[in-house]
């Protein structure tokens, strides 16, 4: 029998503001235990949450750059639930009307392009964090409680793991171009929860659905997915049933493990959140935000490939994220040929990058320095050897490459006046080599550009060498 | 110095004259609480120190002529947090509660120079109508030491009633601060929802609550109120509204004051000698001018289960964080997650709270919320659109506070449905969202007081006090001293 997939994403992603949803304690990462909390954060008695609009404006941002309907007329809600890393033991969330509805992005898969629906998305406050001691204790942090979040609720359109990984990666890109997030899983700031279930092809009604939780990376995501699309029709094909499940992905076995069965939907007692009045959002704040919304990638990616004859490969790796795609137009502006700067970008930065688990503003590398590196190339100051060298400094260091080359000597020879002389001595040393070459063995050359680079400590450029050399070696 | 002879000017004009100091008064507070406090049960907890401490500061400052407030006297009812000041809503779950910050009522009163004596006895909670409810012990009614006090502020309202404090300050929930007012024959305001913050008020039904002040005279709560109220950008829910200088309207007439009187509130339940009282006090205000129309208020009937419905709701909610985890009770010896917060939750609080968690829990949870919460909340639009419309009409609503007069201790723990119809007259207001105040309006023939409720317009404070002052001027029931009768039941 055949199978057909359905796949729905449930992604939270943390909003980038300098201070907390509802309470104005610090938004920051990796701090010391509950050193970022307040009254409101402990949930102490008579504290109440005020709204973090700067939260809210991003999250109109993100709705959107995601294409959907922002609601004018809402309001939060509380979910209601106890455990430790949940102080007041409710979540401030938004359930009747949320941020916005009806949104849509579009992915690319195997050159097929297709629209994904989004089917609404809410504002609301993170949880803390439990931690489980050795010594048999809990820990509690709430460095973390009250961070802002929206969550995205795909509609149930992805029929492959691939085209759940596509979203993921545009929804990622998107937002991460909006400014809003950073969008990075190893930081927690992106976060995906997946529904997966199958179907005999041409059945009416949707298979049960499996819930998959603790997926690190968009890879596991994708390998998670498809080990689940595997053991649901094996379940299904030896005449099985698919129970309503969560289950984890492990990383070792590449398998996932059940995590518990759910017996009917918990009860989260929903209701309007009293001490938050219901609010209006204006058409103007709309508006105003829609004009903040910076260049998104794929209308980057068309002005790279139309306007700077970028090829559509690379303009697709410049885009992929909104640093990258930044520091290119920078260096451009800067003087840098947009063609080399692409080449350095997609090749030395990207391997130095990853060789070195780096973000490029973890480098030193500006775009002013790129752009002089390239054009001391373009121009023959210096080799392309030299230029390797040039780069490690200067991405280490962020040192001048212009003033650098010149103070260390690196400056490339090209004058013909100076290095005729060289060569044509030489020559005259190495009649062997003369000799060698009338007879075509053209190994004569190597060797005699070697000695010329010898005798320049290789500073002579290579192609004005090249140049001399064989009018030289015609004439004798 | 006795409060129970003076008024809040003459106070003050005599610690401008250096006739007396604030130490002064808090030594003499002091000695009424030590004098009255075996009897009534007032406080939870007094703090001598912290108030003589404050009162050298204010007496060492000096007390400017324009401010009324420095140096008197007052009170918090222990559910309005206090910093470094025990804060117990009156329940074993936080019995051994320290804040770490003031409410901000607490923190503008401090500003105006008031001193804080202590933190007066409730309902566990502000959950409940007689200060029974308390984890401490019962409050005792100083006009019959038999009977409740009211509730839940029974305490604010006894405190002030007795004279062991100038001021008091209660949360009205559903009544809380009008109810024991009225059965302690004294003043007693809840302004407009959103009037005051309630940024430090530990929240029951954050909708319903507001922060209120009692005092034994209409004029004498004017200044309070103006202090206290404002915008706070802790409290979403607060108003941006200006703020009046309450005062202003003390002393005005009430000529051509348009007064709706519904019939609703001098129904079945409602005692005879409270009725007849405050149909009395209703002819005296015609007598002064006022224009009396009766009037209906269709939908009182359903006030009383909506209110316990969404109350309860909101309370199953606020009530949540107290798990043992972070601060407050935890159960000893508890081996697991939820054995901390079964263990710790049973043990902590009261009956009448559980009672109330597990009515709210039910109306929100998923199959049930609909025809509970849903259709509650719209009786509720219904009840304030009935006052919107009578209120568009009419300057004020009045009629009894109360369907009694103080009842007995213990005459009710057993029966709930009994207590929370007690809630009536008062739950209406806090529905609708209006202001409301207790008038001293007599007394029954068993000399125990009866209160007249004034309800107006959303942030029209002013004409309760307009209509309050001129009523107190041509009653004086202020000159009338509690009796201390009765002993401890």
């Amino acid at each position: 029998m055949n199978f057909e997939t359905t796949i729905g994403l449930e992604v939270h992603v943390e909003l980038k503001t300098k201070t907390k949803m509802f309470s104005p304690s610090p938004v920051a990462y990796g701090a010391e235990a509950n050193v970022n909390t307040n009254v409101i954060d402990w949930g102490f008695p008579g504290v109440l949450p005020s709204v973090n609009h700067e939260a809210y404006r991003l999250g109109i941002m993100v709705a959107l750059a995601l294409h959907a309907e922002v609601t004018k007329e809402t309001h939060f809600d509380r979910k209601n639930y106890f455990y430790p890393d949940n102080p007041k033991a409710y979540q401030i969330t938004q359930f009747e009307q949320p941020l916005a509805r009806n949104g849509w992005l579009e992915i690319e898969v195997n050159g097929v392009k297709k629209k994904i629906g989004i089917e609404e998305m809410h504002v609301e406050e993170d949880a803390g964090k439990n931690t489980h001691g050795d010594d048999g204790y809990s820990y509690v942090d709430l460095n973390r409680q009250g961070t802002p979040l929206i969550e995205i609720v795909s509609k149930a359109d992805m029929n492959s793991p691939e085209e759940a990984y596509a979203y993921l990666e545009q929804l990622r890109k998107t937002i991460q171009f909006t400014g809003a997030s950073d969008v990075k899983m190893e930081e927690g700031s992106m976060r995906v929860d997946t529904n997966i279930s199958i179907r005999p092809i041409g059945a009416d009604k949707l298979g049960t659905k499996a819930e998959l939780k603790n997926l690190n990376s968009f890879n596991h995501v994708r390998l998670g997915l498809a080990y689940e699309e595997k053991r649901q029709a094996e379940v299904l094909m030896s005449g099985g049933q698919i129970r309503p499940e969560t289950r984890r992905f492990d990383e070792a076995s590449g398998e996932t493990i059940l995590m518990r069965v759910k017996e009917g939907s918990d009860d989260y007692r929903y209701f309007p959140e009293p001490d938050l009045p219901p609010f209006s959002i204006s058409d103007d704040w709309i508006n105003e935000i829609a004009g903040q919304i910076p260049e998104m990638p794929e209308k980057r990616r068309a002005r790279y490939v139309n306007e700077l004859g970028i090829p559509e490969y690379d303009a697709g790796i410049l885009t992929d994220t909104k640093e990258m795609s930044d520091f290119f137009e920078e260096a451009i502006t800067d003087g840098a040929d947009p063609k080399l700067a692409s080449n350095w970008l997609m090749g030395e930065v990207n391997a130095y990058l990853n060789a070195n688990k780096l973000d490029l503003a973890q480098t030193q590398l500006t775009p002013a320095n790129l752009a002089t590196m390239i054009q001391l190339i373009k121009d023959g100051t210096i080799s392309s050897k030299i230029a390797k060298k040039v780069f490690q400094e200067t991405i280490k260091k962020g040192t001048e490459p212009k003033a650098w080359v010149e103070s260390k000597g690196l400056v490339q020879e090209s004058d013909p006046t100076v290095l005729t002389p060289i060569i044509t001595a030489i020559l005259d040393d190495n009649q062997q080599s003369i000799e060698d070459f009338k007879n075509g063995k053209d190994r004569a050359v190597g060797f005699l550009v070697g000695q010329i680079m010898k005798q320049t400590h290789g500073k002579a450029n290579p192609k004005v060498v090249n140049q001399i050399l064989m009018g030289e070696l015609n004439k004798r | 110095m006795n409060f129970l002879e003076t008024d809040l000017h003459s106070l003050h004009q005599q610690l401008v004259n250096h006739e007396l100091t604030a130490v002064d008064l808090v030594k003499d507070t002091m000695s009424a609480i030590d004098e009255h406090e075996p009897q009534l049960n007032a406080f939870i907890t007094t703090n001598q120190k912290k108030a003589l401490a404050a009162a050298e500061k204010i007496d060492a400052e000096g007390i400017a002529e324009d401010n009324l407030l420095a140096g008197i006297p007052v009170a918090y009812k222990d559910n309005i947090v206090t910093k470094g000041v025990r804060t117990t809503a009156a329940s074993h779950m936080l019995d051994n509660f320290n804040p770490v910050y003031d409410a901000t009522i607490v923190e503008k009163l401090e500003q105006a120079g008031t001193i804080d004596i202590g933190k007066t006895n409730m309902d566990e909670f502000a959950m409940g109508s007689s200060t029974e409810s308390s984890f401490f012990k019962p409050t005792h009614n100083p006009w019959d030491l038999s009977r409740v006090p009211g509730g839940s502020s029974g305490g604010s309202a006894a405190a002030v009633a007795a004279g062991e404090v100038f001021a008091a300050f209660g949360s009205d929930t559903g009544g809380s601060i009008r109810q024991p007012s009225a059965y302690n024959g004294i003043f007693g305001i809840k302004p407009t929802y959103g009037r005051v913050s309630r940024w430090g008020l530990i929240a029951f039904g954050s909708s319903f609550d507001q922060l209120g002040v009692m005092t034994r005279r209409v004029k004498d709560a004017a200044p309070f109120l103006t202090v206290m109220s404002g915008h706070d950008a802790k409290d979403s829910t607060s108003s941006q509204r200006p703020v009046p200088d309450f005062s202003q309207f003390i002393g005005q007439d009430i000529k051509g004051l348009k007064i709706a009187v519904p019939d609703e509130f001098f129904g079945k339940g409602i005692a005879d000698d409270v009725k007849a009282q405050v149909e009395k006090g209703i002819q005296q205000l015609v007598e002064q001018g006022a224009i009396v129309d009766h009037v209906q208020l269709p939908h009182t009937k359903y006030a009383v289960p909506a209110y316990y419905v969404l109350a309860s709701s909101e309370a199953s909610s606020n009530l949540q964080r107290f798990d043992g985890i972070r601060y407050g009770f935890r159960a000893e010896d508890v081996k697991n997650l939820k054995d901390v917060y079964v263990r710790t939750r049973s043990e902590g609080f009261g009956p009448e709270v559980k009672r109330r968690i597990m009515l709210g829990t039910f109306a929100l949870s998923s199959g049930y919320y609909d025809a509970y919460f849903n259709k509650a909340a719209k009786v509720r639009t219904l009840i304030k659109q009935d006052f919107e419309e009578i209120l568009k009409t009419h300057d004020l609503i009045v009629g009894p506070t109360a369907p009694d007069t103080a009842f007995k201790i213990g005459a009710n723990v057993s029966d709930p449905i009994t207590l929370y119809m007690k809630d009536i007259l008062t739950i209406s207001a806090n529905m609708a969202g209006v202001p409301a105040a207790s008038v001293p309006a007599g007394f029954n023939a068993a000399g125990l007081p009866i209160g007249m409720q004034m309800i107006a317009k959303r942030f029209d404070e002013g004409t309760i006090f307009r209509a309050a002052s001129a009523f107190e001027e041509m009653n004086q029931y202020y000159l009338e001293k509690p009796s201390f009768k009765g002993g401890n039941a």
